[in-house]
């Protein structure tokens, strides 16, 4: 039978990609947004697999507040890349200091 | 039984396509190996009974989020054999990051399969699930009553997002004519029009 330490591994495996795939596309800034959904995805899993298991909703409630977030922050990240991408026509952002913050 | 082959099935699919994703060289197949990694998701989640986040991954993720990438991955001509250049520089850090970070997750899972860590139950007044109500019907009461204010929030969210991603992108374009709708709301009958009382055989003025 399928327990939560299987729902657990796998989550964990996503979320380690995608922090691997932050780190080893540092320029591309689409491959970093869309490592970001992996770890959102991830993070749902997680929480609809607690949720499963231990018998209460709310974490399916929260898996659905995640996703509305994450769709919102996928929105916003490809807007700036977009106008980023109009102001200097490349989108590698290892080396963004314009506002030398 | 099919259970647990269907389990692995949809794992090893999301694992690999999460890892080509990451490694795929074309941004677009990237985007492609995302939408399998969010169909194969959402399969795990059907499996376990959580059938409205896994349509929810469908419609949302699949439908709405890879194409946005999808969109945005081909408007821009973006050269990205040259983003490639620091790949294999980043690959020591990238790793051995990676590595702590699972042998840390590694080691939670495991302390709670050695039995350290209980999972604990449901308090008193929380939404449990029930194997007579539907888990569409269940969220769906759970999600109109205790949770509306996070739902509107929720919906709020959204908008602020539209708005943003609008207000970013958007273009005042010059040479064309636009609408001013406040001197269409001012322009009044009198000004406009012009009443006379033409004598017959005579050329009207204009």
């Amino acid at each position: 039978m399928i327990g939560i330490e299987h729902y657990l591994v796998v989550s964990s495996i996503l979320f380690v990609m995608g922090v691997l795939g932050i780190f080893l596309n540092r320029k591309n800034v689409i491959i970093i947004l869309m490592a970001i959904e992996l770890i959102l995805l991830a993070v749902n899993i997680n929480l609809v697999a607690f949720s499963v298991f231990l018998g209460d909703l709310t974490g399916q409630i929260f898996a659905m507040f995640v996703l509305t977030v994450a769709a919102g922050e996928a929105a916003i990240g490809l807007a700036i890349l977009v106008i980023y991408f109009r102001g200097r026509g490349t989108i590698a952002v290892d080396d963004v200091n314009r506002m030398k913050g | 039984m099919i259970q647990l082959v269907s389990f692995y099935i949809f794992a090893s699919i999301v694992i690999a396509s999460a890892a080509m994703v990451i490694f795929a060289r074309n941004p677009v197949h990237s985007v492609l190996w995302l939408i399998v990694a969010f169909f194969n998701a959402a399969g795990l989640m059907v499996l376990i009974g959580a059938e409205f986040i896994a349509m929810l991954l469908v419609i949302v993720y699949v439908g709405a989020v890879a194409v946005l990438f999808l969109f945005v991955v081909m408007m821009l001509d973006i050269d990205f054999a040259e983003l490639r250049a620091g790949f294999v520089k980043n690959v020591p850090l990238g790793l051995l990051l990676a590595v702590v970070l699972a042998a840390e997750l590694v080691l939670g899972i495991g302390a709670y399969q050695a039995g350290a860590v209980a999972l604990g139950t449901p308090e008193a007044g929380a939404a449990t699930v029930s194997a007579a109500v539907p888990n569409i019907e269940a969220i769906g009461g759970l999600l109109y009553s205790k949770y509306v204010f996070m739902f509107e929030t929720a919906g709020l969210i959204l908008l602020v997002a539209m708005v943003g991603a609008i207000v970013l992108t958007h273009r005042k374009s010059h040479g064309t004519r636009g609408q001013s709708i406040s001197s269409q709301v001012q322009r009044r009958p009198e000004d406009a029009t012009r009443n006379v009382n033409q004598p017959v055989g005579q050329g009207i003025e204009l």
